[in-house]
């Protein structure tokens, strides 16, 4: 009895603290704004009756219908990308390359080690000497050096996992190393795949100092740096736009990445 | 089964085939496949990474980028003498300890949980999972406007608990002004960073939980073992491996977030709540020194890489062990 009052208590906890931030959030997106900047009354009630003008506005006068376009156009080019560099080189470094092949999780950790906010300086040059400075596409291009080492090195515990024995019969077979891979291997590790391309679409939509460097003009720009540069003009602080923002974000993919949760677990069950 | 993969390896003749069975050696396959990825982080990281270096030992700025004036450590000699520096080097530290701290300690409380069954377990994960699905710029946001100086829900609060304004426990002020002091602010960025990272955390450490046999709790609770004799006995030597997995990737990515600190205080008052990469970001980009701002993203690298591999070694062996 004392276990279960303790249990729930824990979980009473975790959802408060996960949730309350974005529950003001909520509340705020449908005030008025005399209602909002009113100091005696109290904060959580519709001392005013509610509205949808800030939402309208977000969608109507902002740009942030293009943020989330451009938020969604590089987040699945990032995983595409990644995924199209990352699943065969975890095949290979798990099976291929022998002894330093079965070593390599520590050196690709080490790639994965080096931060964006060690390289934005020069990878703003090299995005300038590119010519994709101020697009998307320098985010499509640069954005997948945080998601390949990550990708990779989840991807490489999946095939590891994956017992000898079914390559050997599928060898036996007649299956040459490719076919092995294509038929019998990846069908293995869809589940890390998926978990993969989870992890490295939250990443990109996340990242925010490469957004921020290397595009300053406002239709370009990706959720992460936009909705605070256009919704931000100096003092004045557009804050049930700005929630509103979040919360169309936020919502369906919570939706999403909750129904993944069991698999984004099991994309870490084979990690060292 | 065995004949569906024969049909799709149809032998293909002649040249063709040879050209096939050639590359399908595990040798050249092996390069094959892992060849793109490795162009792909010379190209974008490798690359990068020495340019840094070179900006750092140059005198480099945005209106002429140019390398060709080499200047040696004077940079770094520079950087490390300013107050604004050694600030931001603190808090950096401060932040990513502090953050380390709670989300280890939610996150082992998390998995805890998580590991079993309940009602509602499908709604309790996507709630979990929230401050996860935001960009972090909108998370600096969300508590930006949590936090705020006049408005903040938590201000009326404590002011209703009578520990705020006239007559509180607190003083007399209706307000704490999180944001607009140096250890408030600190503590708010920490907390933020906590909240963002927690659900990551969990998804590691609650990987590592799973995989612990249950027969191991059953026998110890039949030895009449208590929960915290358990959970230091039992429960963490065995997540200790993925728990320091957990810390280098939490801890990466706090101490490399620039926006959290640019959204919330602006690194003020002052620079007393200022961070390294936003230091870097204001020197570097909006201040256009590319040398000054790559010495400072610089400095904390062999820090950073001797603790990885540390870090790495004690996981792996005790993963071994």
């Amino acid at each position: 009895m004392l276990r279960k009052i303790g249990f729930y208590c824990g979980i009473g906890f975790l959802t408060l603290f996960s949730i309350v931030p974005l529950l003001w959030a909520l509340i705020t997106v449908f005030k008025r704004n005399s209602d909002m900047y009113s100091v005696g009354t109290v904060p959580f009630f519709y001392n005013e009756p509610p509205t949808l003008e800030h939402v309208v506005f977000l969608f109507t006068e902002s740009n942030f219908g293009l943020f989330l376009q451009n938020s969604a156009i590089v987040g699945i080019f990032v995983v595409l990308i990644t995924m199209v560099l990352s699943i065969p080189a975890a095949f290979s470094l798990a099976r291929l390359t022998g002894s330093w092949g079965e070593r390599s999780g520590m050196a690709i950790f080490l790639v994965y080690l080096i931060p964006p906010s060690l390289l934005f300086i020069p990878m703003y040059q090299i995005v300038v000497w590119l010519g994709i400075a101020n697009t998307i596409w320098s985010l499509v291009i640069v954005l997948p050096t945080i998601t390949v080492p990550f990708c990779t090195w989840l991807l490489l515990g999946f095939f590891r996992s994956v017992p000898r024995s079914l390559d050997e019969a599928a060898m036996l077979d007649g299956c040459g190393q490719f076919t092995t891979f294509y038929r019998v291997l990846l069908p293995q590790v869809w589940p890390g795949v998926g978990a993969c391309a989870v992890f490295a679409f939250s990443l990109s939509l996340g990242n925010y100092i490469y957004a921020a460097t290397f595009i300053t003009r406002s239709a370009a720009r990706t959720l992460s740096a936009g909705v605070p540069t256009e919704l931000i003009r100096g003092d004045v602080f557009f804050w049930p736009e700005l929630m509103a923002a979040t919360l169309v974000v936020a919502i369906p993919l919570a939706i999403v990445y909750g129904l993944f949760f069991n698999y984004l677990v099991g994309g870490f069950k084979n990690a060292t | 089964m065995s004949t569906q993969q024969r049909s799709g390896v149809g032998p293909p003749r002649g040249r063709l085939r040879r050209i096939g069975a050639w590359l399908d050696q595990p040798k050249v396959l092996a390069w094959l496949m892992l060849g793109p990825a490795v162009l792909y982080v010379i190209a974008f990281v490798g690359f990068p990474f020495l340019l840094a270096i070179a900006l750092s030992m140059s005198d480099a700025t945005i209106g002429d980028p140019s390398l060709d004036t080499f200047v040696g450590l004077d940079n770094f000699k520079a950087v490390i003498q300013t107050d604004a520096f050694k600030l931001a080097l603190r808090n950096s530290l401060i932040v990513t300890a502090g953050t380390l701290g709670l989300v280890l300690v939610l996150a082992t409380l998390a998995s805890e949980l998580l590991v079993h069954a309940f009602r509602g377990k499908r709604l309790f994960q996507m709630i979990f999972i929230l401050p996860w699905a935001l960009p972090v710029s909108l998370t600096a946001i969300v508590w930006m406007w949590f936090l705020d100086s006049t408005f903040s829900p938590v201000d009326w609060v404590l002011v209703k608990l009578n520990l705020l304004g006239p007559g509180g426990v607190w003083g007399p002020f209706k307000h704490m002004y999180f944001l607009g002091n140096e250890w408030l602010g600190l503590a708010s960025v920490i907390v933020t960073d906590t909240w963002r990272m927690l659900p990551l955390a969990t998804i590691i450490v609650l990987a590592a939980r799973m995989s612990i046999p249950e027969e191991r709790f059953e026998q110890a609770r039949v030895d009449g073992a208590g929960v915290f004799r358990i959970l230091f006995r039992i429960t963490l030597p065995a997540l200790k491996p993925m728990l320091i997995v957990a810390i280098l990737f939490t801890g990466l990515l706090v101490i490399g977030e620039m926006s959290l600190v640019q959204l919330l205080t602006r690194g003020g008052p002052g620079h007393s709540t200022q961070v390294l990469p936003y230091w870097a970001y204001l020197k570097g980009i909006q201040g256009g020194s590319l040398a000054q701002g790559a010495a400072i993203t610089l400095f904390l690298f062999p820090f950073l890489l001797v603790a990885s591999v540390l870090a790495l070694r004690a996981a792996y062996r005790s993963q071994e062990a």
